[in-house]
């Protein structure tokens, strides 16, 4: 792939960007109190003393968030901290009761691992991970229900994030979200975080700076909170555009904390966040140090599911599909499932075929996901059988499955209670293509006489005058020996 | 160690305290002398000794993953200062 550069007016410009993203861990209870994580429950309800930061509260690390972030760490392929520690980021904020986030900052629990990329040619890059630790996520402020006043809801207080640094290794647009994309399928293969980012449960923040090439890295910006991928993506390409208009009018630019307004199309500086960067760490004295068995991340390791790269190249070789289609097969775990409770036992390309073709055409038409899909994968294996024992054709089965997900019926049922059944009986076939012949004498004389194509048109008469319903092979067959005769 | 009335007020800005020239030179003096009591730490030699954040013999205690709290809007709320239905407001924040 050609390299990701912007064109200034003095020369041409590389990009280069490294993210943050912050993922929910999917816990029942938050990090270090008994309250639940549960989505949508009403303001304040999902609030302990504890997240709520009342005197004397003391914190208490689950240990399933542990887990997660162990599982997490090795779905990254990275180095696992048996000794990591708990630290106090301060800062002020209406929505963070305490006053400081329990964080991890000199000792997180997860370090150097790698994540594979795919770009959209096939290119693959590897971008390296720098760390991955456990801390709280704060409360959610509401600013537009009252003109002086913001509504805090302290229910996300606490709940587990994980926080993944990757290196400043991405150098376009298509790479981070590649990069978002990737990670998001893992963690949700692992089942550490949902991946929800229209529920916020992962939000980036994206570094980016520019320079020209073969130079050191130059000043970058931080932009906060980045809430989807297409957002990640316009961001960059918006602040990489506005740095380099900066260098090349003989400005500098100042390292800051910036907002990305998807609306305006613009960054914008984020004045309060000045004194952000002194968040005076140190050690939260309520926490000791957490130091795991090396036999425990083993366990954890032994019983983690099958990862998305693993998967693709077990299903090219069990089910002699190509690059693309194991990718898309692989995106979500539920269609790999799907996919595989389909082909196991039938005819895979069939299987391939028809998912990838008139199965996902017909998810689209309805809306539905692969969840709540109108045909069960039993049922399609069902309808692909009667295509594999010749009990219809494929061109029928495509009415069979369009009947299947309006009425929920069987393919069987389907097939019974219109007749569809394909003609297999020569006697029948024969007579049919008899009739087309007999009643275009005239094409068949041009046939004989050297005009080939004219077969096609057979076919197309035989089939039409059977409804579609005898065997392709069959009239394939028949129609070149009485043709040849 | 000195410490000078801008750092006073750095200090504040980052607890969200508005402070008075007087209170300035007050919390001056006060945290000057915190930090001379404090400094006294220093005359400890401990090169090669790594900082202790507990003993040898305590790790942390790890809970099972159970919802065992929460529940209790009520008592959330009961010490803000000003609410609104199931929130606590403050003075609007906006970036």
């Amino acid at each position: 792939m050609s390299a990701y550069r912007i064109q200034g007016e003095t020369g041409e410009w590389e990009v280069v960007i490294g993210l943050e993203v912050h993922a929910q861990v999917v816990s029942r209870s938050k990090l270090f109190s008994g309250a639940s994580t549960e989505f949508g429950a009403e303001p304040n309800t999902h609030v302990s003393l504890v997240d709520a930061a009342f005197p004397g509260m003391l914190p208490v690390l689950n240990a399933e968030c542990v887990a997660q972030a162990v599982r997490t760490g090795l779905g990254l392929k990275a180095q696992i901290n048996l000794f990591s520690r708990f630290d106090r980021k301060n800062y002020f904020y209406a929505d963070l009761p305490q006053g400081y986030q329990i964080s991890q900052f000199e000792f997180p629990i997860v370090g150097k691992g790698v994540v594979e990329i795919e770009l959209s040619d096939g290119e693959k890059r590897d971008i390296g991970i720098t760390r991955l630790h456990l801390e709280q996520d704060a409360g959610k402020s509401i600013h537009d229900q009252d003109p002086t006043r913001s509504f805090i809801d302290l229910n996300r207080a606490g709940v587990a994030l994980m926080e993944i640094v990757s290196e400043p290794d991405m150098r376009s647009p298509e790479e981070a979200g590649a990069y978002v994309r990737k990670l998001r399928q893992i963690l949700r293969y692992l089942g550490t975080c949902d991946g929800n980012m229209e529920e916020g449960s992962m939000r980036a923040d994206v570094n980016v700076s520019v320079r020209k090439a073969g130079e050191d890295y130059r000043t970058r910006c931080e932009i906060k909170n980045v809430n989807s991928v297409r957002y990640v993506v316009q961001a960059i390409e918006i602040e990489a555009q506005r740095q380099v208009e900066i260098w090349e009018s003989g400005g500098t630019v100042d390292q800051e904390t910036r907002l990305f307004d998807h609306i305006k199309g613009e960054t914008r500086s984020m004045r309060s966040k000045e004194d952000a960067h002194d968040y005076r760490y140190f050690p939260d004295p309520d926490l000791l140090p957490l130091e795991i068995e090396q036999s425990w991340v083993d366990s954890l390791k032994a019983a983690l599911p099958e990862l998305p790269e693993e998967k693709r190249a077990r299903l090219e070789k069990e089910y002699g599909i190509s690059a693309y289609e194991s990718s898309v097969l692989t995106a979500e775990q539920n269609i790999a499932d799907f996919y595989e409770e389909v082909a196991k036992g039938a005819d895979a390309r069939l299987a391939t075929n028809w998912i990838m073709g008139d199965f996902f055409a017909a998810l689209n038409r309805t809306g539905r996901s692969i969840e709540d899909s109108p045909v069960s994968a039993k049922g399609l294996r069902e309808l692909l059988g009667l295509i594999s024992d010749s009990t219809i054709n494929g061109k029928i089965a495509k009415e069979v499955l369009e009947d299947m997900v309006e009425t929920g019926a069987s393919a069987s049922e389907i097939v019974e209670r219109k007749g569809l059944k394909q003609v297999t009986d020569t006697g029948a076939i024969e007579a049919s293509i008899q009739e087309i012949l007999d009643a275009n004498a005239d094409k068949v004389a041009e046939y004989k006489g050297g005009k080939d194509k004219l077969f096609g048109f057979f076919v197309g008469q035989t089939m039409k005058a059977m409804k579609g319903k005898a065997n392709p092979a069959m009239v394939n067959d028949l129609l070149k020996k009485l043709l040849d005769a | 160690m000195s410490l000078d009335a801008k750092t006073v007020l750095k200090m504040a800005r980052l607890s969200r305290l508005g402070l008075s020239p007087e209170e300035v030179s007050t919390y001056q003096k006060e945290m000057q002398g915190i930090l001379g009591w404090v400094e006294q730490l220093n005359e400890v030699d401990i090169t090669n000794v790594s900082p202790m954040v507990g003993t040898d013999l305590a790790r942390a205690r790890l809970r099972e993953d159970l919802v065992t709290d929460g529940d209790c809007q009520e008592a959330v709320l009961s010490n803000a200062p000003d609410r609104e239905g199931p929130f606590y407001t403050v003075p609007k924040v906006v970036e």
